[in-house]
């Protein structure tokens, strides 16, 4: 989506280099800003239903992942200078929702309810099950293909179909130990 | 109806009628089924003929705290030269509790037109629906059907061509239990991290953007358009005759172990029982319920004598030893370990507290660590104590009520399974010790 035409238009984000990542510290490639072209005509739409620049951070950082799958530390850059921020008032907000990724997780985001109606459901094995089979091992860890990162998360909000999970934007509801291998087979 | 189930006989369903119908999700589908009359004839009526409508009904807030809603709408003046703002608290995080998001789901016009009705009733111009970000399909549905409202010119600048002005925004959350909380939820509104405000000032004086604001419950502006609709006595004959208190019918989210799970609608003062063991089937097969949290997360457990002679309204949970809260009913059976789940509660308070109030912020942390603790087998008989005073402290000391809610499950669960708490903690050398020294300097 960044081709030359477009770019031009996001004149907001200064130019700008960041490092690749965790592990590739001392490479470092040209910062391609996310509200160019349809990003930003929707931003600027976003702009319009509130009386202050401010109240549109929350749904602008929301831009950022879907954009680009978590909130790097130049992205929230960008979106302070789009709205007349500073990165560290950004970054405050960023860090307070636990919605916003603020490293790279894996192509599939598992997310897991453990609260007490969930619990009582049997949850935790549900837990244990998606560790086992994403060969993610550990909570929070990426699997070694990139392809899954399984987190237990505080209520979702659908305790009548327990076990609800979250894969991306998607719920699978009902799930049990047995039905894991299953939604994970279904998974591209 | 107690959907994902049949409804059943005894269900009163006014709100649920049409969950399951996909057909209900649209514009043409909702007005087939006799929607967006009411908020047709609301434009016709003064704001305050409307106020005064819906606290005649007797209608209450029902995403926890019962506040009376047309009391909550005549806190706005009308004509004072501000702009006024509503909130649609869409921020369903109570653990226990998934009404709402079944009403956006099925229904999401029925939530523009209560909204817009309450929006002509407070002078709004804007309405915010603020959804949690892990709804991602009642997002969907909600954001269809503004779309859709919009194009039809149901809502917008010239709504219904009453000349009004009604904007409403879906606006979504991105994960925090506390953006439920209404000034934090203003406060995430605004972009900010959502810390409750204090109060006063109270949201009617200087809420969203410094301006008066009105913040009501999903299933709350749901219900408005049927007291257009029928009038505030029908919503009055929903209800105990010897309690006008609590009124017209209410969603409850059932969970945990009990055979059919699911929403259920009924009107104020069903007996509990009844609803329990003839509606949700009772407990799963060859199990017995041993607990019940009648209302989220946030209210007294209940054991089930005071269970099965509860009446499910305001007043009666109240008499019962609890609260209706929200309505989401969470039920335990025999084989589960009170210990174990008032930790895990316990855990979720934490990790929800905004870390604004001492109180909350190391409160919810410590009460955390000494129950898993017990859990574990490692409690001293001194922990019980401790986690009393703890909820002393935590309780009516901070700006908003998180930490009382974390408390309050911890309080009433160890007044009421102190047994179990008990049979983890074995009195060992050193405690038998230390007590004694303590006595003597006492």
């Amino acid at each position: 989506m960044s081709d030359a035409t477009t770019r031009a238009v996001g004149d907001a984000a200064a130019p700008s280099t960041h490092t690749a990542g965790h592990g590739d510290r001392g490479i470092t490639m040209p910062y391609e800003p996310v509200f160019v072209g349809a990003r930003r005509a929707e931003l600027d739409e976003l702009l319009t239903r509130y009386p202050t620049k401010m109240a549109a951070l929350l749904p602008a950082l929301w831009i950022v992942q879907e954009e680009r799958g978590w909130v790097s530390p130049e992205a929230m850059a960008e979106v302070a200078q789009l709205l007349s921020l500073t990165p560290a008032y950004v970054k405050g907000v960023v860090t307070f929702y636990t919605m916003y990724h603020q490293h790279p997780v894996g192509r599939h985001f598992v997310q897991v309810c453990t609260t007490t109606p969930c619990n009582v459901c049997g949850a935790e094995d549900v837990v244990k099950a998606f560790l086992q089979h994403t060969k993610c091992g550990e909570l929070g860890v990426t699997s070694a293909d990139g392809r899954f990162t399984v987190i237990e998360v505080e209520c979702l909000g659908a305790c009548g179909f327990a076990t609800p999970v979250m894969i991306n934007d998607r719920f699978v509801e009902g799930v049990t130990p047995e039905t894991v291998p299953q939604i994970l087979a279904e998974l591209p | 109806m107690g959907f994902p189930h049949k409804s059943h006989e005894r269900e009163t369903p006014v709100l649920s009628r049409h969950f399951g119908e996909p057909e209900a999700r649209t514009l043409e589908g909702w007005r087939a089924r006799g929607g967006y009359k009411a908020l047709e004839q609301a434009l016709t009526m003064d704001p305050v003929a409307i106020q005064n409508l819906v606290k005649e009904s007797g209608l209450r807030g029902r995403g926890g705290a019962g506040f009376p809603t047309g009391v909550k709408w005549s806190f706005m003046k009308p004509g004072d030269g501000k702009p006024h703002y509503l909130c649609v608290n869409a921020d369903e995080s109570e653990p226990g509790t998934f009404k709402d998001r079944e009403i956006m789901r099925w229904t999401p016009h029925a939530l523009i037109e209560g909204a817009a009705i309450a929006a002509h009733a407070i002078a709004a111009e804007t309405t915010y629906v603020y959804i949690r970000g892990e709804f991602t399909e009642p997002l969907e549905q909600m954001r269809a059907a503004v779309k859709e409202a919009y194009a039809a010119g149901v809502v917008g600048p010239n709504a219904m061509g009453s000349g009004r002005r009604l904007d409403v925004h879906v606006h979504k959350g991105a994960g925090a239990y506390i953006c439920g909380e209404e000034t934090a939820l203003m406060n995430s509104l605004e972009g900010r991290r959502g810390n409750p405000r204090i109060k006063p000032p109270f949201p009617a004086v200087a809420g969203l953007f410094g301006k008066p604001t009105t913040i009501n419950n999903v299933e709350t502006l749901a219900a408005v358009p049927h007291i257009l609709n029928n009038g505030a006595d029908w919503y009055k004959g929903f209800g105990r005759s010897d309690n006008p208190k609590s009124t017209g019918t209410k969603l409850y989210s059932v969970c945990g172990n009990v055979r059919f799970p699911g929403n259920y609608e009924v009107p104020m003062g069903f007996p509990f029982k009844d609803f329990l063991h003839d509606l949700c089937g009772g407990p799963p097969k060859g199990r017995s319920f041993k607990a019940v949290i009648p209302g989220g997360s946030s209210v007294p457990i209940m054991t089930m004598d005071e269970a099965e002679g509860a009446l499910m309204d305001y007043e009666g949970f109240v008499a019962a030893g609890s609260m209706l809260g929200s309505g989401g009913v969470i039920l335990f059976d025999d084989q589960q370990s009170m210990v174990r789940q008032i930790a895990r509660l316990a855990r979720f308070y934490a990790h929800e507290s905004c870390a604004q109030c001492t109180q909350c912020r190391e409160g919810t942390a410590w009460t955390t660590k000494i129950l898993e603790r017990i859990r574990d087998g490692e409690g001293t008989p001194a922990d019980l104590d401790t986690l009393m005073d703890l909820a002393e402290n935590m309780t009516g000391k901070t700006i908003c009520v998180l930490s009382d809610s974390c408390a309050t499950p911890v309080v009433s669960g160890i007044n009421k399974f102190r047994h179990e708490f008990e049979a983890l903690i074995k009195p060992s050398r050193s405690t038998v010790a230390a007590a004694s020294p303590a006595a003597a300097l006492a």
